[in-house]
């Protein structure tokens, strides 16, 4: 019986990220004992795993879009260009309003870098929807271009503007805890009810496995990839507050650099097939903060943090060769061999 | 290398000696694909042209092909050298001293690293795949290139090896999507992201290049007319654009990478080597990538991690505005240049405004890149 548990649990797609996620905590744990320790001061929670949520929560944003993206057969690569595009947009309007510390200036700020992110994403989704671009070099126009735009409205600098409201969103606390996490628990809630609670994720599972036919079959795959691609930018926009606000800085080059990999690394991580179709929330979340620990990991036990790319493309290699169509009738065979050799074969109705 | 050549024909010993006599009829067969349309390609491959038949069609249907030829192979490469010609009269009309012979040669001189890039690019783009890796792979040479010569090795050496990582990468990424069969995106997405990582890994700081060999390559001054004057590099790539145009309209591996654009299966079914032509691609564009590394080497004297963000998005931008189809089996090398040329236009011309920023490049080249994908989706809709 437990023996069974046990193997169920190994079955689940969630296992391995998990043990990666533990392994690396654990990694910490033992180079510095206080690791998890976690400490209220002023009213607020402090300690490395809150540090590890509150740097997180752009990942787990940006992640979140793009496993809808992803579970539509699609991808987005200019996540990273919308990050850096609505932190200088929602900088530039709160610099030029007259009072920065104004609430009011900075949740407007907040919509219209929304607005904007919503304009840059229907962009995407109308070129892979309606015009039938392929995804990757859909995005990619606007993976080069926005950071054209963002330099554009930056001007060439790297903004800096000190508003307290804005802190906030990256940096500042709601209920003892960071509010960025908040921001990034609420989208995903979200989006887990939206589209596990309703038909929506299963019609965007439908899209990715066969867009043809869930056409055919009446699902308006148009409408649901146009979406995602929107959802995918809000999230980065989101994100893109959430990282200009931590540094109180708008920097068109660099903010945002490779998050898209970090995202695709997450959703990947979490078992969702880039080649679309099922996806799982959950995954991502665990992927996301995988990698962030990850990073926190390689800054904590002194290596050197370049190395970290290699580290991070080595991990998005090894495991798309493991989904790999070919690995996966390979594992199907073992696991079929290994079935047949036990006298008393395990009964299991419903193979995962 | 020769484990990758040897690999498919050792894998598929039965097939390999049965369409032995087949395979040159359909390399007539892919040389016919190539010149006609998808339909043609497909009329040949599903319906299995007879032995005699390609002969004669290939005979007595010589001028009906040039007709189609003109009506349709090169209409996209005729538009994009009307747009170079229309942009090139425009510019010396607006700005004095634009109409000039070393203007036109400059954009030889500044854009030949992405020549070879977009040399490279095209084979990929040709079997219908992607190459997203090259920016990064621009970027590792000049860091190999620079570090190696900061630590005292020999011009020739830090090329040789320059040119073995870059291809040795491409040729990873060809047997990774191979072997494992992943989409091209995915694979060289990742290789995009690794070999930027090892450019940190040298050095995260820009490396500045004082070897008297590289130097002297970005001086030189090679006279081609009274006032004008062209760099090695340009020669280097022109050669490279050369080899290229051979390779592709006048071997065997030229025809077998049109054949796979216009259908895997067909070009398999064919007896042509396509697996292995598929992995030899990318190594061509991994070699070309490393070229043009030098080539921006000699261009810059410096190495820099961050240097050629977003080539990759030139590379493909000038070889769809150059008229090759997104979805391969149509295209050319030639068309490509077209395509860099334009690019190094508009650069120029941005330059030539003044008041307009650097950015405004990457704006107008993602703009232009839209417009001529959805050229080329309204053509190819039409043609069915």
């Amino acid at each position: 019986m437990i023996a069974a548990r046990l193997r169920d649990v190994f079955r689940s797609r969630l296992i391995w990220p998990v043990i990666a996620l533990v392994a690396l905590l654990v990694t910490n744990v033992i180079k510095s004992p206080g690791f998890l320790s976690i400490r209220v001061q002023d009213g607020h929670l402090f300690g490395s795993l809150i540090d590890i949520l509150r740097n997180g929560a752009p990942i787990v944003l940006v992640a979140l879009g793009m496993t809808l993206v992803i579970a539509t057969r699609g991808i987005d690569l200019s996540v990273g260009a919308v990050v850096a595009i609505s932190g200088a947009f929602a900088l530039s309007i709160v610099g030029d309003a007259p009072d920065p510390n104004d609430l009011g200036v900075v949740l407007g700020a907040a919509a219209a870098s929304i607005v904007f992110a919503i304009v840059l994403g229907s962009w995407n989704g109308l070129l892979v929807s309606v015009f039938g671009i392929q995804p990757i070099i859909a995005t990619l126009i606007l993976m080069t271009a926005g950071r054209g735009i963002a330099m554009l409205i930056t001007e060439g600098q790297i903004l800096t503007v000190s508003s307290a409201p804005y802190k906030v969103i990256g940096g500042g606390y709601w209920f003892a805890l960071p509010a960025s996490i908040i921001i990034a628990g609420v989208m995903f809630a979200l989006v887990a009810i939206l589209t596990r609670k309703t038909a929506l994720g299963m019609l965007i599972e439908s899209v990715g496995i066969n867009p043809e036919a869930s056409r055919l079959a009446g699902v308006s795959a148009r409408v649901i990839v146009w979406t995602v691609y929107t959802f995918s930018a809000v999230c980065a926009a989101i994100a893109g507050l959430m990282i200009s606000s931590n540094v109180t800085a708008a920097d068109a080059n660099s903010a945002g650099l490779w998050i898209e990999m970090d995202a695709i690394l997450a959703v990947v991580l979490g078992g969702t097939s880039l080649a679309g179709g099922r996806y799982s929330l959950t995954g991502t979340l665990i992927g996301a903060f995988v990698i962030q620990t990850l990073t926190t990991t390689v800054y904590s036990i002194g290596i050197a943090p370049e190395i970290t790319l290699v580290f991070k493309a080595l991990v998005v290699i090894a495991v798309c060769l493991l989904q790999s169509p070919v690995m996966n009738t390979r594992i199907t065979k073992m696991r079929m061999r290994r079935r047949r050799t036990p006298a008393v074969a395990p009964t299991r109705a419903t193979v995962s | 290398m020769t484990a990758t050549t040897n690999r498919p024909a050792g894998a598929e010993p039965g097939r390999g000696g049965t369409a032995g006599g087949g395979s040159d009829r359909a390399a007539g067969a892919g040389l016919l694909m190539s010149g006609r349309r998808r339909e043609a390609g497909r009329r040949a491959a599903g319906g299995g042209t007879p032995p005699g038949g390609s002969g004669a069609t290939g005979q007595h249907g010589i001028a009906e092909w040039l007709g189609a030829v003109v009506s349709s192979r090169y209409a996209s490469v005729l538009v994009t050298l009307a747009l170079l010609i229309v942009t090139f009269a425009v510019g010396s009309i607006r700005y004095e001293g634009f109409f000039s012979g070393q203007v036109a040669l400059n954009l030889f001189v500044d854009n030949a690293f992405l020549i070879v890039l977009a040399v490279g690019m095209t084979f990929v783009i040709l079997t219908g795949g992607i190459d997203l890796s090259v920016g990064s792979v621009v970027a590792l040479s000049t860091m190999i290139a620079a570090s190696l010569l900061q630590s005292g090795w020999s011009p020739p050496w830090v090329i040789l090896i320059v040119l073995i990582v870059g291809t040795t990468l491409g040729l990873l990424v060809g047997l990774v999507i191979y072997y494992f069969d992943i989409q091209p995106f995915i694979a060289t997405l990742a290789a995009m992201f690794l070999a930027r990582g090892f450019c940190y890994v040298i050095s995260t700081n820009s490396i500045s290049i004082v070897d008297p060999f590289f130097t002297a390559m970005a001086d030189a001054r090679i006279p081609v007319g009274p006032g004008l004057k062209i760099t090695p590099s340009v020669i280097v790539a022109l050669i490279v654009v050369a080899i290229a145009f051979v390779v592709l309209h006048y071997t065997r591996t030229g025809r077998t990478v049109y054949a796979i654009g216009n259908g895997g299966p067909s070009a398999m079914l064919m007896g042509l080597p396509v697996r292995r032509t598929k992995v030899l691609v990318y190594a061509i564009s991994g070699l070309c990538s490393a070229i043009a590394g030098v080539l921006f080497t000699f261009y810059t004297l410096s190495g820099y991690s961050l240097t050629a963000v977003g080539m990759e998005l030139d590379a493909i931008a000038a070889v769809v505005i150059g008229g090759t189809l997104l979805t391969g089996g149509s295209g050319f090398v030639l068309g490509s240049v077209l395509g860099v040329l334009v690019l190094g236009l508009i650069q120029t011309i941005i330059s030539f405004e003044g008041t307009l920023s650097s950015w405004w490049t990457r704006i107008v080249i993602g703009s232009l890149l839209l417009v001529f994908i959805i050229l080329q989706r309204v053509l190819t809709l039409r043609r069915r």
